[in-house]
């Protein structure tokens, strides 16, 4: 199971370097720079010859050549956990894992096909966070830490911790806070994709004013990212807060709490200096790169404080050799020897 | 594994394979023949005037940038020119690459269809002409003389938009455009710094000032037209003319920059 849960964290790290090289393309203006799909140039895409990856080319086509090694990946992935893991809700998660890597690759030439249309390519975006955001729930639920339940094991393999708190208002604030910067990705998205990157010239005014005097589509969308910003910040600090209140001594929460504070603030300093910049390549691709992490960052929190809701939560012991299932609706616990293919 | 789980596996597989090859054919360039469109206004050469005249510039532009073309090794190898070309100024301030044309004055008349093609060229990793006029339903030729991949990128707001690919020298494919239309962007989404822009129009009395900022449009009926100057960051400015039976106007554009 250790190597499931390894090999998943190696997928979700190769789809946040998908995200960054998408976010490259657009950064760069390099969506169409290959005309046709799933063809490049009339080529088989892994038999494009690599002297032709000049200018565009570069970003758009190697965007399509990472996004079909994550797609193996994720079959793998799939296949793995299907043979592995006992739990039949994560099984399927992993399908729709690989549902939604394959509809990706479909979106992003679709995007292609008809000229980089806003919603098409707004979607993409908004697919590539879920797909992201599967990935990592799935090396997250195949972790140690959390097939063990958070619990600090002792000597002779006994919980010598009390399991995690049931804390509704950690549980609902999590939530909340992970589907607010969900939206503010898709206003991000918007923005990015109807070219209102710029339509606020100046940080952290807009228009050497708090508020725009003057609006069009483009500020207005543009505005509300930058009202989103806040509004997400004000989210992760109230959820941040909450657990090191209520749950200091649980490494499990503190550590994404603290890191998601972090990331936001950098998130912001990256949102400013992108207006500032004039849309930097690099600077702008970070900030895409910064959200995705935000929202999965987010995301862990949100399920560890949901761990005692899942079912079949498994208590691997491993000195016994024994599979424990604790079955939360019942409270009661099954013990048995693991079946071949430790089906639960 | 249960022999059910490998057949959705592989079916799995096999979705997922098909979504991310495929060997389709390279894209087939969208040609059109050049449409008929209604029978010609009958014109009497023996009565038709002429507008000439100078496009200058007031003021000083910016100087034109070096562009870096690093990311294709080839066009820094073609390249011939490797400046902006925003603002083609003389040094007497005549301004070139100014689409100038007869908006309006025309009335209901109608004009044959060219049959002979406009060649729009790629070379040196740059589009010649920059700026260029084109009829309605006359064939553009758009030719790639690079040895290196190039996309042609349309981007209409009246027409249809299309971007094609030309990864062999040589390549060549034809387009029409059904719809007038000041201007028609193009762009190479490969090599970033490439760009154009092509006047569409449903009569032949369109003109692009050279270097020296002339520019000439011959044949004209006798009438009132009003005379549009078109620059890519000046923007527009239209003057009205009268031209009588063979007579020359000479007109002149003066656009302003700070």
């Amino acid at each position: 199971m250790i190597w499931l849960h390894r090999y998943a964290t190696l997928v979700a790290a190769a789809s946040l370097v998908l995200i960054v090289a998408g976010g490259l393309v657009t950064s760069t203006g390099s969506g169409l720079a290959v005309p046709d799909w799933p063809t490049s140039y009339g080529y088989f895409m892994f038999s494009f010859p690599f002297s032709n990856m000049v200018g565009g080319i570069l970003y758009e086509h190697g965007h399509r050549l990472i996004a079909s090694t994550v797609g193996v990946l994720t079959v793998l992935l799939a296949a793995g956990v299907w043979r592995v893991d006992p739990r039949r809700w994560v099984k399927w998660l992993a399908v729709v894992a690989l549902a939604a890597v394959v509809l990706q690759g479909i979106l992003g030439g679709v995007t292609v096909l008809y000229f980089l249309p806003a919603p098409v390519s707004i979607s993409h975006a908004g697919l590539a966070q879920i797909f992201f955001g599967l990935v990592v729930s799935l090396a997250l639920f195949t972790s140690p830490g959390w097939l063990r339940g958070y619990r600090a094991t002792g000597s002779g393999g006994r919980d010598s911790a009390p399991p995690v708190t049931d804390d509704q208002v950690l549980r609902r604030l999590a939530m909340a806070t992970s589907v607010i910067i969900y939206v503010q990705i898709l206003i991000g998205a918007t923005m990015r994709h109807t070219g209102a990157g710029l339509a606020i010239p100046d940080f952290p005014l807009a228009f050497g004013r708090v508020v725009p005097s003057d609006w069009n589509q483009a500020i207005f969308v543009h505005f509300a990212h930058r009202v989103g910003a806040l509004v997400t910040l004000a989210a992760i600090l109230t959820t941040s807060g909450h657990v090191w209140a209520h749950h200091r001594s649980r490494k499990e929460l503190t550590h994404p709490a603290l890191f998601l504070v972090a990331l936001v603030v950098s998130q912001i300093a990256l949102g400013g200096w992108t207006v500032l910049s004039g849309k930097a390549v690099a600077v702008n691709t970070a900030h895409v790169a910064t959200g995705a992490l935000v929202l999965v960052t987010s995301l862990v929190l949100m399920l560890r404080a949901h761990h005692s809701r899942f079912p079949g939560a498994v208590l691997l012991t491993r000195a016994a050799g024994v599979v424990r299932a604790t079955l939360p609706d019942t409270h009661s616990s099954v013990v048995s020897s693991p079946s071949p293919e430790g089906r639960l | 594994m249960a022999l059910g789980n490998v057949r959705v596996f592989v079916a799995i597989l096999v979705i997922a394979v098909a979504a991310a090859c495929g060997g389709g054919e390279p894209s087939e360039p969208m040609s059109a023949e050049p449409t008929g469109g209604p029978p010609a206004t009958p014109l009497d050469p023996a009565t038709a005037g002429n507008v000439t005249g100078m496009v200058v510039l007031e003021g000083t532009p910016p100087d034109p940038e070096r562009i870096r073309m690093n990311a294709d090794p080839v066009c820094v190898r073609e390249a011939i020119e490797t400046e902006t070309e925003y603002y083609m100024v003389g040094d007497d301030g005549s301004l070139g690459n100014v689409f100038v044309y007869v908006k309006e004055g025309l009335g209901n008349r109608s004009f044959p269809t060219p049959s002979e093609p406009f060649t729009f060229d790629q070379r040196g990793c740059r589009y010649r002409p920059h700026v260029f006029g084109i009829q309605v339903g006359q064939t553009l030729e758009i030719l790639n003389s690079d040895p290196t991949l190039h996309n042609i990128h349309a981007i209409p707001a009246l027409n249809d938009e299309f971007n094609t690919g030309q990864p062999i020298q040589g390549m060549k494919f034809e387009r029409t455009f059904e719809n007038p239309e000041v201007m028609v962007p193009f762009k190479c989404d490969v090599h970033g710094w490439m760009n154009a822009y092509v006047g569409v129009l449903d009569h032949p009395y369109f003109a692009v000032s050279d270097g020296s900022g002339t520019f000439e449009i011959s044949t004209l009926p006798p009438g009132d037209y009003v005379i549009e100057a078109w620059h890519e960051e000046l923007g527009t400015q239209t003057q009205n003319v009268t031209v009588g039976e063979q007579e020359t106007v000479e007109i002149s554009f003066t656009f302003s920059i700070s």
